[in-house]
């Protein structure tokens, strides 16, 4: 059976508690251990550290899809100035999977969108566990197409399994729906910096990913398709996730060393969850910075977005 | 003129009325979907599709490129490009060397120029036999290259897709070729030049969602499946059976995604149609 949950606090805290009984048991039989509980203490800290510094890519997935996890809405609540969602595709519906709207960031105007998932059953139902339908693929659509108009930066913010793998998806045209978010981003004369907060997983999160800088959380994961799918369609056994998580390459110091992603923002020791608000700052200041880069650079954006992409793949020339 | 305008058009052009049902003789090729039996030239007279019951059977790259292109006109490019395995990942070296034996090709696409129904145009051709004509840095580097060439030589391009997905073995370089392929194409298009984005069976995951899902006009073939995800993990989600025709051409049509569904007999004709009416011509 293969483990879905990151078990590793489980551990830790399990530890914790024993040295806390240390103390009161110390206290109270009259020992001084207090030497002995501080090596303990650190100890443990260390082996802590250690443990985060060398998270096998399959123990990062599950910390990516934790469901403690600052979400999309959280980010936009804490790095922007003040920030407005609008709704709706003028189409057919507004998609919860997906949010999006104009914020105030360090006092300019932006366009921000992101993928928005729930953090308990009740929230992940309305959200669709952030895997949208068409609809919400031609609201990002729209907010672009507003953001060109306006001239207005474009932040996106992206964390989902994927688009949403069900009849009613495919009988409003999924595919053709995140094909045109494709290609509009690519094309846009406005700056866009584009951040992996959690899990990204096949072109439902590309269709937020075409962008002038890619950002991704130190234990965030982007993938072709997720360990599970692939483990089944390639192993013909999703128990082989595990296994299959490395061979991907998805972390973001894979996608470092193969020139998708530009810049890794380390999370807190634990995690983003254990510390968002410090989180958040730090992702903050990643944008921050790489948006700034790209506007002072200026020049014909589309041209420079295109010769990135241009640049992404691995073959041989004969 | 006035019925003509209040006529009701056809949009999927039937070209002859099915056969009955023939019995298969011994060494004749079975119909998976009328049992009929088909010879080998009949096969070929039909361009591999039954004249029973016009299941269209899959053509590979050159049976389609012969097909549709004049004998001779084509130039085919980009023949060095060729996939390795960048990731180590592991089988992968192993299934390219496979399926270069099996199908003497490269990889799961050929393009180059050729004239189509007396018009200049760009092809790219995919082949299910290879890899399930997934899409990878190759797939997505020439047809990159091809719409760039179109760009230049300033013809349309046309595609016949066919494709399980993106090739999960080159991991994130295979996904950032839909960017690619589609960022080639917003080129193209601001260029005022025509894509025509034909879907046969199957044209599901990352190509769709990306270059053949961008065509000015797209056509299916009939029986298509064509979709994202495909219809065994949708029955998974749901915890239930699809019904038998979803997300085949037919469907796609009726839900808005595919300008027309046309059978193998006709595209050639309609084609020229397309591209008479973009280019100019005699309009008869």
């Amino acid at each position: 059976m293969v483990k879905r949950q990151f078990d590793y606090e489980d551990k830790y805290e399990n530890i914790q508690d024993k040295i806390k009984e240390l103390v009161e048991l110390s206290g109270s039989l009259d020992f001084d251990l207090s030497g002995e509980i501080k090596v303990l203490e650190s100890k443990l800290q260390a082996i802590r550290d250690q443990k985060y510094q060398n998270l096998t890519p399959w123990e990062k997935i599950l910390l990516a899809r934790n469901p403690e996890r600052p979400t999309t809405i959280q980010y936009l609540d804490n790095i922007c100035d003040e920030w407005i969602e609008l709704h709706g595709d003028r189409l057919y519906g507004d998609d919860h999977a997906v949010v999006g709207g104009i914020g105030a960031f360090n006092g300019m105007p932006v366009t921000v969108i992101g993928h928005q998932r729930g953090k308990d059953t009740n929230e992940n139902i309305k959200r669709n566990f952030g895997m949208p339908h068409p609809e919400g693929y031609r609201k990002v659509h729209r907010l672009l197409v507003q953001a060109e108009k306006f001239g207005r930066p474009i932040l996106t913010f992206i964390d989902t399994q994927g688009a949403y793998p069900g009849a009613g998806a495919e009988e409003r045209g999924q595919p053709v729906a995140i094909a045109q978010d494709l290609m509009l981003l690519s094309g846009l004369s406005v700056p866009i910096i584009s951040t992996v907060i959690g899990e990204g997983g096949s072109g439902g999160a590309l269709a937020l990913g075409v962008c002038d800088r890619l950002i991704m959380l130190s234990n965030s994961v982007f993938s072709v398709a997720s360990a599970e799918t692939c483990a089944s369609i390639l192993a013909k056994d999703a128990n082989q996730a595990e296994g299959m998580a490395g061979a991907l390459r998805l972390t973001a110091f894979d996608l470092k060393d193969l020139d998708i992603v530009d810049e890794i923002v380390p999370e807190p020791i634990g995690g983003a969850h254990t510390d968002p608000q410090e989180t958040i700052a730090r992702v903050k200041e990643a944008i921050a910075r790489n948006l700034y880069e790209v506007m002072e650079k200026g020049g014909n954006l589309p041209e420079q977005r295109y010769q990135r992409l241009r640049s992404i793949g691995r073959y041989n020339i004969k | 003129m006035l019925k003509r305008s209040f006529g009701k058009t056809k949009y999927i052009p039937v070209p002859q009325d099915a056969l009955p049902y023939r019995p298969a003789k011994p060494g004749q090729a079975v119909c998976p979907q009328c049992t009929s039996g088909i010879s080998e030239e009949e096969m070929q007279e039909n361009f591999k599709v039954c004249p029973f019951c016009r299941h269209h059977f899959p053509m590979n790259a050159h049976e389609r490129l012969s097909w549709i292109a004049e004998a001779g006109s084509f130039e085919e490019w980009d023949t060095g490009l060729s996939s390795y395995n960048p990731l180590e990942f592991p089988g992968y070296d192993e299934k390219l060397a496979d399926a270069r034996e099996k199908t003497g090709l490269q990889e799961a696409i050929i393009t180059g120029v050729a004239r189509v129904q007396g018009y200049q145009v760009v092809l790219g051709i995919m082949d299910s036999r290879f890899l399930m004509g997934s899409m990878g840095s190759v797939v997505g580097e020439k047809i990159s290259r091809a719409i760039e060439k179109a760009m230049e030589l300033g013809c349309p391009f046309i595609t016949f897709a066919v494709a399980g997905g993106a090739r999960m073995q080159e991991g994130m370089l295979s996904l950032m070729q839909m960017a690619k392929t589609s960022a080639a194409l917003e080129r193209f298009h601001k260029r005022g030049l025509l894509y025509i984005s034909v879907m046969t069976h199957p044209t599901v995951g990352g190509v769709p969602a990306s270059f053949a899902g961008l065509g000015d006009i797209i056509i299916g073939e009939p029986g298509a499946l064509i979709g994202f995800t495909g219809p065994r993990v949708i029955e998974q989600t749901l915890g239930q059976r699809l019904p038998e025709r979803f997300q085949r051409a037919e469907f796609q049509l009726e839900h808005g995604m595919l300008d027309l569904v046309v059978d193998r007999a006709e595209l050639p004709a309609v084609i020229g149609q397309i591209l008479r009416l973009h280019l100019g011509g005699n309009h008869g």
